[in-house]
């Protein structure tokens, strides 16, 4: 069994690529060659597993974003 | 489920089944299938359990699943469900679904009303290619049970079947993919639970309904049962439309279209967003199983023969060139990352010597995987890096500038 | 008491004005999408966001030392219903207007994500309206309004916001995202691409 896991989830139609989630979670997200947020975690695609320490920092890239494009789903 | 089987008619031999009325009428359907018996859903769900039927869309989900993720939802919060009988059919190289709707419309409408029966569904849809809307609305207007059916014609593009695109286009905004927090069995349209099924399979579900789940499976292999419509193009041909059952082999199916398989370099199964097959690898048989280690899947049913005179990159070049053109335009990796990939490719094709094109190529296929909002970043990628692999000695020649195929 | 009330309405007037006026150049340049001033988007949307409310928090004060002061002969119907002030209705109707336009995106703001991006967005668009109305405001209600210290500092004010507009509609202005937003607006102008038949891309190659 793994642990549950929470997972920021990126809504694409909606992202800019405007890069403050990347500043705000640098050790998750880099930005692929056009500015758009890159999951560090290979093959996480839209949902980016986040770790318990990361939470707060991803709660509040999803406040943050200008384009209301990430969604934090809490594993349960 | 032998007690549905109507006592006037046989069930279909051979692989002659969706295509064995004579005729498109209902007369002729009800004299050739007889009439649809009243379905029970549980004996309707277990029959579609047992008899393994798989969605023909692209997708291969289970179709018992569709149908058992609705019931408990729907009666725990007593909402009707919505049941969308999906022929959009965006991909250019396929035309089995018109042709269906065309060749036996009344079996695609009796899958519909047995699904919406046994689902208590309060509306159904027929969303349609507009080359068809004629025949499909002669169809429904021939049966009174038919009525409730709402046809609608599909948006021209090659998302436009996509699910949730399909459920958009019915809400009457734009048909493009959605990010959804929901699945559409959950929340689909007007945020009714929303089933969303591929008239092939609804077609299947119709005989299934009539004949039973051992009958269905008497063709076809265990991973792959029943039959399945395929269309093949290849050899200057135009395209055609035939049944097979499951699991049948590549170079059978093209000879039995006229096409000998002998001419090609490799068949590419599954459409634009399929992958390749070399003509290396021998009869290969069109079933989940044998189709996995090329990471292909008998998906839709379609099949492009490439001609061994033509240059395949150029080919491959021209379908990123168009996949690149016709992405949604909603999310930024895939907007950006497939039309890199397409100027990659073309670049390619066209001769430049540039060692490092393939692994660029590569690197955007693996950027891109993933990222958009549907599947179609995946499925091209899949497409360009089946292409690098299938025809690496294409790749290579090109790149030592001793291609000598055609290009044009 | 009543001149003190007076001074330090017309103070924070003046500076509830400049802090706007930062507030709706950081809201320019934050749009931009780029880092500025060695300031992270993040820290500088923060700082938007947090000069904005320092503003409002002066232009309260602004308007309840005014309320208490006697020579403005303000009345409480005259901070919503604007045009209906005893002295120079016109001027105080602007700031009137002002305020109530800034309340709706003072209010949207922090409920972003209930509201949805749409609403918000279209909300706070009014800014751009807000702004210069607030502007006409101090010049043609204030007392300082003739001083050569005032006209410079509108003219400051003025020249840096339109500047930042300037700057914002030229092509320059985002360096990414536009391809997307490009291609999903033009989409909807877009007549559907032809479908011909399912040999059209090996007709076209």
């Amino acid at each position: 069994m793994t642990a549950p896991r929470s997972l920021l989830h990126i809504d694409w139609t909606a992202c800019d690529g405007r890069g403050l989630c990347t500043e705000i979670l640098p050790e998750l997200l880099a930005r692929d060659d056009w500015g758009y947020p890159l999951a560090r975690t290979r093959g996480a695609g839209s949902d980016v597993p986040v770790q318990e320490r990361l939470l707060d920092a991803a709660s509040e890239a999803v406040a943050l974003c200008p384009r209301q494009a990430l969604r934090l789903v809490l594993g349960t | 489920m032998t007690g549905a089987v109507a006592s006037s008619v046989t069930a279909p031999v051979g692989t002659t089944r969706l295509t064995s009325a004579p005729a498109a009428d209902f007369a002729t359907h009800l004299a050739t299938f007889g009439p649809l018996p009243t379905s029970n859903p549980a004996v309707l769900l277990s029959a579609l359990h047992d008899s393994g039927l798989e969605g023909r869309g692209g997708g291969a989900f289970p179709a018992w699943r569709k149908l058992a993720a609705v019931p408990g939802r729907e009666r725990a919060r007593g909402r009707r469900v919505v049941v969308i009988g999906n022929a959009a059919e965006g991909e250019p190289l396929s035309s089995k679904d018109a042709t269906l709707l065309t060749v036996a419309p009344h079996l695609v409408i009796d899958g519909l009303l047995a699904v919406a029966e046994s689902l208590n569904g309060t509306a159904t849809y027929l969303y349609v290619r507009s080359s068809v809307l004629g025949a499909v609305s002669r169809a429904l207007g021939e049966r009174r049970d038919a009525r409730k059916i709402e046809l609608r014609e599909a948006a021209d593009s090659f998302v436009s079947g996509e699910a949730s695109a399909v459920v958009s286009a019915l809400a009457g905004r734009r048909p493009v993919p959605q990010d959804r927090p929901f699945l559409l069995t959950e929340s689909g349209l007007a945020g009714r639970p929303t089933l969303l099924h591929n008239v092939e399979t609804l077609a299947h579900i119709a005989l299934i309904a009539r004949f039973g789940p051992a009958w269905f499976r008497s063709r076809g292999t265990a991973s792959d049962p029943g039959t399945r419509l395929v269309t093949v193009t290849g050899g200057g041909r135009p395209s055609t439309v035939i049944e097979i059952g499951g699991g049948a082999g590549l170079n059978d199916v093209f000879r039995f279209a006229g096409i000998d398989p002998a001419g090609l370099s490799g068949v590419l199964v599954g459409g634009f967003h399929g992958a390749w097959v070399p003509a290396s690898a021998g009869n290969v048989r069109l079933d989940r199983e044998d189709l996995a280690r090329f990471g292909a899947t008998p998906g839709a049913g379609i099949l492009m023969g490439q001609d061994a005179r033509h240059c395949p990159l150029t080919v491959a070049s021209a379908i990123a060139t168009y996949l690149a053109g016709e992405t949604a335009g909603q999310c930024g990796p895939c907007v950006n990352g497939l039309s890199a990939m397409a100027s990659v490719l073309s670049r390619l094709a066209r001769g430049e010597r540039d060692p490092s094109l393939p692994a660029e190529l590569r690197r955007l296929a693996d950027l891109v995987t993933g990222r958009g909002s549907c599947h179609y970043p995946d499925g091209t990628a899949r497409f360009v890096l089946s292409t690098l692999t299938v025809f690496d000695a294409d790749v290579r020649a090109h790149l030592a500038g001793t291609c000598r195929k055609e290009h044009s | 008491m009543n001149e003190a009330l007076w001074a330090l309405g017309r103070g924070t007037g003046v500076v509830a004005l400049a802090l706007f006026t930062m507030s709706v150049l950081l809201g320019i340049l934050t749009r931009s999408g780029r880092p500025l001033f060695g300031l992270p988007r993040f820290a500088l949307t923060l700082v938007h966001r947090n000069v904005a409310l320092l503003a409002t928090a002066f232009l309260a004060v602004h308007l309840v030392t005014l309320l208490g002061d006697s020579y403005a002969q303000l009345r409480l119907v005259d901070f919503v219903v604007p045009f209906l002030g005893a002295y120079k209705p016109f001027w105080l109707g602007l700031g009137t207007v002002a305020v109530d336009l800034l309340i709706a995106v003072v209010l949207t703001s922090p409920e972003r994500a209930s509201v949805g991006v749409r609403v918000f967005r279209a909300v706070h668009w009014l800014t751009y309206l807000i702004w210069p109305v607030a502007l006409l405001h101090g010049i043609g209600n204030g007392t300082d309004a003739g001083a050569g210290w005032f006209i410079a500092f509108a003219v400051v004010c003025a020249v840096a916001v339109l500047s930042a507009l300037l700057w914002r509609l030229t092509g320059g202005f985002a360096p990414l995202g536009s391809v997307r937003a490009d291609l999903t607006q033009g989409d909807q102008n877009r007549t559907d691409p032809k479908r011909t038949d399912p040999n059209r891309v090996e007709r076209n190659r």
